[in-house]
């Protein structure tokens, strides 16, 4: 009998075991009490706001950063790791947010840099949904999605007692989410353990059997999931309890009056944009839904100045306009907040630079700097947006959500016409999307015009008026946000019903 | 087959190129021939040994401005201790200073890793110390070397000159490229983020990088030792024209493309045009404008004609 008491714990005891985990930056504390339990074949939603210290426990707990107190121990064993490659042998393997492939090097190349068993990676990406992947690719031709896949069966074919999913399916089509997610509970039931990071609450509930959640530093809690937890979370996110209807929009009233601030006429570019016309109105914030690859990102360039249109034309104020450079965009008052906010930032300056760059960045205004109004223009721009300025010396050092803040500040310090967003909310956490929303009204009802493309539906009644999908790169819908629910905008985006536009 | 001819399209070009210029040379002097080859070899050899350490470096994302100067220590080094003795004594004397060259690159290495300054800083400070380092060693040309060692670079059916090149490259780099060094080399060179979070020991990887680079410097500097019989405390025009070459070879500056077939060929192709402007007795000043112009419009014809390769 003794040794079923001495068996018993051994079989209870947590894969990963993290407690007391704290850690400081100089005078900015990222950590203070941090902890995580895992066991056999539990999957653990980690959670918390941008800026809460998820990117730093997940650093610790895959070795890339030391803790200066606490501890994590997986399997039992004090995991004092130093670096990627130890984690990874104590039985911890990451897929991070981008993916960690060699770009010049072929796909065979990369499994064996780190000793992956091909047969193994092969069964995971069939598993996955791309069984046609050349081991002979070229990691730097690969699109995207396919690097995500790619990297994940990498990790699962190292046989890892735990992985850790940061932000996997950020950047996945719908059906390879649905796959991923597939994949992730079997490889669950199987005994594999699995933290999963994510901001999509529907991810979460399908997937996770925990969630654990961050805040300030703090594991302020440790839910089951079951239905209705989601308003659970989200308190202990923001430390508060927040209505989610509790967003106003005060519409333009007498928006289709008039000529419209940018009209589109039978825009054509590349061979993914073919045909889009909408007009957008002073004081109007216009939806865009679309599917991944259906032209809108062409669509945006054009706007942008970043590319050149190959049909149709681009009015604004009545006036048709072509773009050949960026600026001539900017100088037409079309301002762009990219989908990749490291496109958009000088990373390594300050947040005052950054919000001030296209204040000086056109020749006339080469020269002496109005140092003094400048400050103010962008005081009164964080301010607004209140982006947590501790790190504010070099942008890098912020969070995601602040970052996106700053690409946003920099146009409302300028002043702006007509704002557009690609997907500004992507990959930011539930408290500065609250924010994000209020904003994008605020600027409307002050009389810019506001593009606004989202891989959200769901965001399209908080902050839009009106909605256009776009298929194949066409125009396939324009509704108005109220009757913009989620199944009409899913039917619309996926070619499925005809709404006349 | 078309794959091959597609990864490798560089290279080939970069052949042809060669090819045609040997035909020029032999239009411009009819005999050119077995000689023309030697001292071309004997030649360039210094040069390609240079621009195959800076290869090395360059793909696993560094750059060494001290190659130059290294390859002076290890060539007064080697002619120091060799002058007056034996032949036999050579051997070791020989072995020593590719030992040496592989430390000094280590130290040029660790110094980066270790101080967290770029490298082209670092490898900047470097060539001065390593300058004053060989005229410390010996303050004018002289010593001696052996007389085998001359024997390895002069004359031959085909001229010895290129076996000992092929010997001493393929000897040093087909085991490592070979290896899962290599592989890290170029993962390095091509993102230092990913190689890291894919378990390469990315200090380790780069010390190594600078290592072998030291080795290969070394080689350089016995060849100018083998071909002159002395040593030379002032670097010679290498480390400009290895950089050139390793550009001009495909080797992309930012890291983790090319090989060192592309930099090699490109050697010969920069001292076959010289020789052949100073056949047509071409103004030497204007000669080196031309060199600089050549460069830059290969490099951009390649650039079109990868723009081209990509939209078909």
């Amino acid at each position: 009998m003794t040794d079923q008491g001495a068996d018993a714990p051994v079989l209870d005891a947590p894969i990963l075991d993290a407690s007391g985990v704290s850690k400081r930056f100089g005078s900015v504390i990222a950590l203070r009490d941090a902890s995580l339990r895992l066991m056999k074949g539990e999957v653990v939603a980690l959670m918390g706001a941008n800026g809460a210290g998820k990117s730093t426990f997940v650093k610790i707990l895959t070795g890339a950063l030391r803790p200066d107190s606490g501890h994590v121990r997986i399997r039992g064993r004090e995991a004092r790791v130093g670096s990627p490659a130890e984690a990874r042998r104590s039985g911890l393997v990451p897929v991070y947010q981008e993916p960690s492939l060699i770009p010049d090097l072929d796909v065979s190349d990369n499994l064996r840099l780190g000793d992956t068993p091909v047969a193994a990676f092969r069964d995971r990406v069939d598993q996955l949904g791309i069984p046609d992947l050349r081991l002979d690719a070229l990691i730097r031709d690969l699109p995207l999605a396919t690097l995500r896949i790619v990297d994940l069966a990498r990790a699962l074919a190292a046989d890892p007692a735990v992985v850790l999913l940061d932000e996997m399916t950020a950047a996945l089509p719908t059906d390879l989410v649905e796959r991923v997610l597939r994949v992730m509970r079997a490889e669950a039931d199987g005994g594999r353990s699995v933290i999963y990071i994510s901001h999509r609450f529907t991810e979460v509930s399908a997937l996770c059997d925990r969630a654990s959640v961050l805040r300030d530093g703090v594991t302020v809690g440790d839910l089951k999931i079951a239905p209705g937890v989601e308003e659970k979370v989200v308190e202990l996110m923001l430390g508060q309890a927040m209505d989610l209807t509790s967003i106003t929009r005060a519409r333009a009233a007498a928006a289709a009056a008039g000529t419209p601030q940018i009209r589109v006429k039978r825009l054509a570019s590349g061979p993914k944009l073919t045909d889009v016309s909408f007009d957008l109105h002073k004081g109007e914030v216009l939806g865009v839904v679309a599917l991944e690859g259906q032209g809108q990102d062409e669509l945006f360039d054009v706007l942008a100045g970043a590319r050149k249109a190959t049909g149709g034309m681009v009015e604004v104020k009545g006036a048709p306009m072509s773009f050949r450079h960026p600026a001539d965009a900017i100088a037409a008052g079309l301002n762009l907040v990219p989908g990749n906010r490291a496109g958009a930032l000088l990373m390594s300056r300050s947040v005052r630079e950054n919000i001030a760059l296209p204040l000086i960045a056109h020749p006339s205004h080469w020269g002496a700097i109005a140092m003094r109004e400048e400050a103010e223009r962008v005081a009164g721009a964080i301010a607004r947006l209140q982006i947590d300025t501790r790190a504010q010396g070099e942008v890098r050092r912020l969070s995601g959500g602040n970052q996106q803040k700053v690409t946003i500040a920099r146009w409302i310090a300028s002043g702006v016409d007509t704002l557009l967003l690609f997907d500004p909310t992507r990959g930011i956490d539930v408290r500065t999307k609250r924010q994000i929303y209020p904003l994008v009204r605020e600027l409307a009802a002050q009389g810019a015009s506001v593009l606004y493309y989202t891989s959200e539906l769901a965001e399209v009644r908080l902050a839009c008026d009106r909605v256009v999908v776009i298929f194949g790169g066409k125009v396939v819908g324009a509704i108005d946000a109220a009757d913009a629910d989620e199944p009409t905008l899913m039917r619309l985006a996926y070619g499925l019903a005809g709404v006349p536009a | 087959m078309k794959r091959f001819v597609v990864q490798n399209g560089w290279t080939i070009g970069l052949a042809v190129l060669l090819g045609l210029l040997l035909i020029v040379t032999k239009l411009i002097q009819p005999d050119f021939g077995l000689s023309g080859l030697d001292s071309l070899g004997r030649a360039s050899l210094p040069f390609a040994l240079a621009t195959l350490g800076m290869a090395v470096v360059v793909i696993a994302g560094g750059i060494d401005l001290s190659l130059a100067s290294l390859m002076a220590v290890c060539s007064v080094t080697a002619a120091v201790l060799m002058d007056g003795r034996g032949e036999v004594a050579a051997v070791p004397i020989v072995l020593g200073v590719l030992v040496l060259g592989a430390c000094l690159g280590a130290v040029n290495g660790s110094l980066i890793v270790v101080s967290r300054v770029p490298d082209i800083v670092v490898t900047l400070a470097m060539m001065f110390v390593w300058d004053g380092t060989a005229l410390l060693i010996l303050n004018a040309p002289g010593g001696g070397a052996a007389d085998w060692l001359r024997g390895l670079i002069v004359g031959g059916v085909v001229p010895k000159s290129f076996i000992f090149l092929a010997v001493v490259a393929l000897g040093v780099w087909l085991p490592i490229r070979r290896s899962k060094l290599g592989l890290m080399l170029y993962a390095l060179g091509s993102d230092a983020q990913a190689a890291f979070r894919s378990g390469v020991p990315v200090k380790t990887t780069k010390i190594a990088s600078y290592a072998i680079a030291g080795l290969f410097a070394a080689f350089g500097g016995m060849a100018v030792t083998m071909s002159t019989g002395i040593g030379e405390p002032i670097p010679g025009p290498y480390l400009l024209a290895s950089v050139a070459a390793v550009v001009l070879g495909g080797v992309s500056l930012t890291g983790g493309k090319g090989g060192l077939l592309g930099p090699v060929l490109a050697v010969f192709i920069l001292r076959l045009v010289r020789l052949d402007l100073t056949l047509l007795a071409v103004d030497p000043n204007v000669t080196v404008i031309i060199e600089g112009v050549i460069m830059i419009g290969v490099v951009m014809l390649g650039g079109v004609l990868a723009l081209r390769g990509q939209r078909t």
